[in-house]
């Protein structure tokens, strides 16, 4: 199970909050084959993040298959004050997922 | 514009809420929970039908849209994107890669909040035109750069 995957970096600056978020995931995507074996490992992939500040959803990605492996995500929003609270939560293709809060710096 | 908001906001709350109880107990796919992933649009093999799928086609190119990606990558499987733009009133950024199996790699739907600024790390099977539609009030714009990729990020 996916645990501590998350994590996140928000900094508010002239009454803009950037945030940064870096998940830990395979990010398979369904078309490399198992060297080995030969056989085509089956794709495994982050669908849905969904950040929200102070509970309230301001920033939702939908990923593919060709999102790169431990994924890199940042986006800017304004507003927001430091101590904010930042939470940020994903769903894979197999029904994994996780979620962490952060707040803002 | 109050109610929609308000209507959004719930929504979202609700769907966590339960998301997580449901998932918790088993009780629900992932595939059933996330109504909202265009799956459509991601299944589509071409950049024309990707872009159909979204609403985009026929969209108008724009100057205000700055695709920030290196010129040559070394590595196919991390290429760093960033899109920004000036377009105001931005709801959706998607990003597209021309010659990857599905042109589609990324769609993000961003709050009235949000500036027109996003920022990730995709993966380029070859050298391809990147892509970025810009979905703000209603009209959809796109801007494309060039990638060349030496080492391919799909299939070994």
């Amino acid at each position: 199970m996916a645990k501590n995957s998350i994590k996140i970096k928000a900094k508010n600056k002239g009454g803009k909050t950037e945030v940064k978020a870096l998940v830990k995931h395979v990010m398979e995507t369904g078309l490399r084959k198992d060297k080995k074996s030969g056989k085509k490992i089956p794709a495994h992939y982050i669908k849905e993040v969904k950040c929200e500040h102070n509970d309230s959803v301001v920033f939702t990605a939908n990923w593919g298959v060709a999102v790169s492996k431990n994924p890199y995500l940042s986006f800017k929003f304004t507003g927001g004050a430091k101590g904010d609270s930042i939470k940020i939560s994903w769903v894979d293709n197999k029904g994994d997922t996780d979620s962490r809060s952060a707040k803002v710096k | 514009m109050v109610s929609i908001k308000r209507r959004a906001f719930l929504k979202g709350s609700i769907t966590t809420g339960v998301l997580s109880v449901a998932i918790g107990a088993g009780l629900l796919k992932p595939n059933v929970v996330l109504a909202a992933w265009p799956e459509d649009a991601f299944s589509k093999k071409s950049l024309a039908d990707a872009l159909a799928a979204l609403g985009a086609s026929g969209a108008a190119e724009s100057g205000d849209i700055k695709i920030k990606a290196p010129d040559i990558a070394e590595n196919g499987a991390v290429v760093p994107i960033t899109v920004s733009t000036s377009i105001s009133g931005v709801e959706k950024i998607s990003v597209m890669v021309e010659k990857n199996p599905q042109p589609l790699a990324a769609n993000f739907e961003l709050s009235s909040k949000c500036e027109g600024f996003i920022s990730t790390r995709i993966k380029m099977g070859k050298t391809s035109d990147v892509i970025a539609v810009v979905q703000a009030g209603g009209k959809t714009f796109t801007a494309k750069k060039t990638v060349k990729v030496t080492i391919g990020g799909c299939g070994g």
